[in-house]
């Protein structure tokens, strides 16, 4: 049996990894479509100014990816080391889609990316803006095969258990990559990302008109973010409900728990707005309903039941009673009773095994669970409800006011009055934060409503951990904390001293800091050496 | 085309091989500039020259290594899970060491700073030493078998400690890596840069190469006099459903000699490795750094190879129960992971190779420190 208590420090260590490794992927994903538009409009124009926007756009870009690359890496390693169990009962699947990424799409970001910072002289027009698109298809491909392996943790298709092997293995590829959940999430990753771009760029470019500073610069990279803003956030709305959808019909538990649904309604299901969910009373407190909503968004239907918590609580008992058998044959298939008669019971069990292995925290041999333990992991089978009820409504929240404002931005900016409008300009400056705020709400709506499953009904996250000590967690998570704490800090001050910079951190002479500095040269490129260097 | 699983298996074995040397020929030269860096840019020009050398190609390269993860993952995932989490802390060095790559390659020379690049410069140094010198350690470990073991639901338990790791035949492994790394590093400096860089860099070629050479000699008479091979006596069909617990392991001397005995012309290996390294260095003393970088790569192949064959087809043997070491036939993936595997690498490997030497051919030239001053915002 794993410590529990060595078991909770890996999902912190994993968990606040992957939510730091995420505040830097979207903005990946995004700010490098934003350059390819950039730079396509200097590449058709020959306007310098679009080269401008690329180059100080792609530096911040820069900033941002350097700590996307140290942090990914971790998450390259951490599977290894702290799911070692998970990476032995999984790899046949997971880590195809894994090793393919980085043969396909990691390699190509990573290749182009130098050439795109430092080939603008080496390189025609053409070419450089080339590499910009591969560096761009490159990163979102990445996205595309991570998210098919996140997908199959959600929704494992494709591939069955082996008793022989005592893993999952891989039955058909293409379901795999075509699995529905995987499609509807990469969709609405990346189309967030590109709504965490855009909002970066606005934010900025709000503040350089707030200051009055560089206003072609700033018009037109708002220009560029902003259609491409919009755009994408109907997308990731849209793709929202979608994955709304998906999740009603694969992972009943996640949608039940988002929604503090605890009894099964009558069709219509009602959309409960606010309320305080308990999983000790199984009951949501003060609960405000707007009638009709969750049944139209999870089921498209008038006529269909979102079940509840506790009906599906109870079948879960059902598949826990039954993956007690799976357990029991499978001790005797791999204890060398490999009978015709043994494998059939086995087979007809087989689904269930993972509802077996959820009574592993309470007795080594699932087989023998007593009544109360039984009881124990069927309240262990869903997730703790409060904190995925609260974070989808932050999510959504947020996904609203953007769109608010978004609308509010593409309008003035069409009508050309934007710079007029600074009360909007400051809530553009302001909402930074809230791009980032959603995506962090979301992912965890996606993991922590994945509980207690590391793959949805097949591997509980109780015993997909490394055979470690709490000490060995202990050092590590420091490590991770003391390190990135200092790394996120060197990030941001790059970041503002930057974005305060703007444009005039190209040394072209023609920008706000060079032209205070020396009025004369803001006519003409400078060619004099620079004291202060980027 | 489907290929038989058995092939498919042994396959598997050269791919990770090739994306082991892939990494070490590319990744593992950037890891050699790193490791230099301190100590052949004598101010901050002759420093950002050295790191524009590789400026453009470190990212691109360090997905080898990526790669190479991601293929163990898929086609040994019981290798994956059990040397990841049994060289726990090891990995983590070498983990917190890579992260001082990118953020200082990309941020060292935002700020002008002298203490601010000073220390992203030794990050620099970090980022390449350790690494190579974990990734050798724990090559060495493996060469002498693991203390782990796997109980009948096939979960890896590793019995050993983190200082256990550091064992003088395993340190001496990790300097051979290091020195390898070193000397290609400084082959490729000598190539891309100008004096008095350039000629810095061709005192270490023949510093390097000749202390790797007599590491990489050592390491052989050690191993050979000195370390017990593993032995597969027993052991179900080659193609069987993969199941490492139902084979049997012997720990016999001189047992990791059996492969090149039974196949002579695998002595082949460890020749290229010696005639590799000498001739990088005399390539070197000649001026002829292209040719010498060639004839390194061909020196990292032999080196890698000649542990690789020697193993074969052990991956990780156990010390504390060797009937559950890993190894090729049984260690592995379902034949369709295989197979897919496979396709995903025929296809991309070759498209990878054409594409990165395009980006090499169209930055290719002499890095100097008055092309870096001219440019001073454009360079890293």
């Amino acid at each position: 049996m794993l410590d529990s208590t060595m078991i909770e420090l890996s999902r912190w260590q994993f968990a606040s990894t992957a939510m730091y490794h995420f505040l830097f992927v979207p903005l990946t994903l995004g700010l490098s479509w934003i350059l390819v538009i950039m730079e396509s409009v200097y590449v058709m124009t020959g306007r310098e100014i679009y080269r401008d926007m690329t180059k100080f756009w792609g530096k911040l870009f820069g900033i941002n990816f350097a700590l996307g690359v140290t942090t990914g890496l971790t998450m390259e390693f951490q599977f290894g080391t702290n799911w070692a169990y998970y990476s032995h009962y999984v790899g046949d699947v997971f880590g195809a889609p894994l090793a393919i990424e980085g043969l396909m799409a990691f390699f190509l970001e990573s290749t182009f990316i130098g050439l795109f910072f430092l080939g603008w002289e080496r390189l025609s027009k053409r070419q450089h803006l080339t590499v910009t698109f591969l560096t761009a298809l490159g990163s979102n491909l990445s996205a595309l095969w991570i998210l098919v392996a996140n997908g199959w943790m959600q929704n494992p298709v494709g591939a069955e258990f082996s008793y022989e092997t005592m893993r999952m293995e891989m039955t058909n590829f293409m379901d795999v990559v075509l699995n529905p959940v995987a499609q509807v999430k990469f969709v609405h990753t990346v189309a967030a990302g590109y709504v965490t771009a855009s909002m970066f760029v606005l934010g900025i470019s709000a503040w350089y008109m707030l200051k009055g500073r560089d206003l072609a610069f700033a018009k037109r990279s708002f220009s560029v973010a902003v259609g491409f803003g919009l755009a994408s956030i109907l997308s990731v709305i849209l793709l929202g409900d979608e994955s709304g959808y998906e999740v009603g019909d694969v992972q009943k538990v996640k949608l039940a728990a988002i929604e503090a649904e605890w009894h099964t309604e009558e069709a219509p299901a009602a959309f409960t707005l606010y309320g305080r969910p308990s999983n000790e009373d199984e009951e949501t407190h003060d609960a405000v309903k707007i009638p009709w909503l969750l049944g139209l968004i999870a089921t498209r239907s008038l006529d269909q039941e979102v079940e509840g918590l506790k009906d599906l609580m109870h079948e879960h008992e059902v598949r826990i009673r039954s993956g007690m058998i799976a357990y029991e044959y499978l001790e005797r298939l791999r204890g060398g009773e490999d009978t015709p008669a043994n494998r059939a019971v086995f087979e007809e069990h087989k689904d269930d095994l993972g509802y077996g292995l959820l009574l592993k925290p309470y007795i080594d041999n699932p087989a023998e669970a007593t009544e109360a333990q039984i009881q124990l992991a069927v309240k262990d089978s869903i997730p703790e409800v409060a904190p995925l009820f609260w974070s989808f409504r932050v999510m959504v929240g947020a996904g609203v006011w953007m769109l608010l404002l978004l609308v509010l931005g593409f309008y003035f900016n069409a009508k050309r009055v934007i710079q007029e409008k600074r009360w909007l300009l400051r809530l553009f400056l302001y909402s930074i934060p809230v791009p980032w705020i959603a995506a962090e709400t979301g992912w965890f709506v996606a993991e922590f409503g994945r509980q207690p499953w590391a793959i949805g009904e097949v591997l509980p996250t109780s015993i997909a951990a490394s055979s470690l000590t709490v000490n060995d967690l202990v050092i590590s998570l420091t490590g991770f904390i003391l390190f990135y704490t200092l790394l996120f800090m060197i990030e941001m001050f790059l970041m503002f001293k930057f974005a305060r910079l703007g444009p005039s951190s190209l040394h072209t002479g023609r920008y706000h800091h060079e032209r205070l500095a020396n009025p004369s040269a803001g006519m003409t490129p400078a060619t004099a050496p620079q004291k202060q260097s980027d | 085309m489907i290929l038989d699983y058995e092939v498919l298996k042994f396959i598997w074995w050269v791919l990770v091989g090739v994306l082991f040397i892939g990494f070490a020929v590319t990744d593992g030269m950037d890891m050699g500039v790193g490791a230099l860096l301190p100590f052949l840019g004598k101010n901050d020009s002759e420093r950002r020259v050295i790191i524009n050398t590789v400026g453009p190609h470190w990212d691109g390269n360090q997905v080898w290594l990526i790669t190479a993860g991601g293929a163990i993952f898929a086609a040994w995932p019981l290798v994956y899970a059990t040397a990841f989490s049994g060289f726990y802390f090891a990995m983590l060095l070498a983990l917190f060491a890579l992260f001082f790559r990118p953020v200082g390659f990309d941020y060292r020379s935002k700020i002008a700073n002298p203490h601010w690049r000073n220390a992203w410069d030794w990050g620099l140094f970090i980022g390449g030493a350790v690494p190579a010198l974990v990734f050798g350690i724990a090559f060495g470990n493996l060469l002498q078998g693991v203390p782990f073991h796997l109980d009948n639901l096939l979960r890896p338990y590793y019995t050993g400690s983190f200082f256990g790791l550091l064992n003088p035949f395993a340190l001496l492994a990790g300097l051979v890596s290091l020195g390898m790394l070193v000397m290609h590093g400084a082959v490729w400096l000598q190539l891309r840069t100008a004096e008095p860089i350039a000629g810095r860099a061709k005192r270490m070629v023949k510093l390097a190469g000749l202390f790797t050479i007599i590491a990489f000699a050592l390491a052989g008479l050690w191993l050979t006099l000195g370390i017990d091979g593993y032995r597969v006596s027993a052991m179900p069909a080659l193609d069987a459903t993969p199941n490492p617990l139902t084979k049997d392991v012997e720990i016999v001397p001189y047992a990791w000699l059996a492969n090149y005995g039974a196949h002579p012309w695998t002595l082949l290996f460890p020749v290229l490795g010696f005639a590799g390294l000498g001739l990088a260095v005399l390539l070197s003393l000649r001026d002829r750094p292209g040719l010498g970088l060639v004839a390194s790569s061909l020196g990292l192949t032999g080196i890698i190879v000649t542990a690789g064959a020697a193993m074969f087809p052990f991956i990780m043997p156990s010390s504390t129960n060797p009937d559950s070491s890993l190894i090729v036939w049984d260690a592995v993936s379902s034949h369709l992971t295989l197979t897919v595997m496979f396709w995903a690498a025929v296809i991309f490997v070759p498209l990878i190779l054409m594409y990165t030497t395009w980006t090499y051919a169209k930055m290719w030239r002499r890095v100097t420190v008055e092309e870096i001053e001219a440019q001073d915002h454009l360079a890293y």
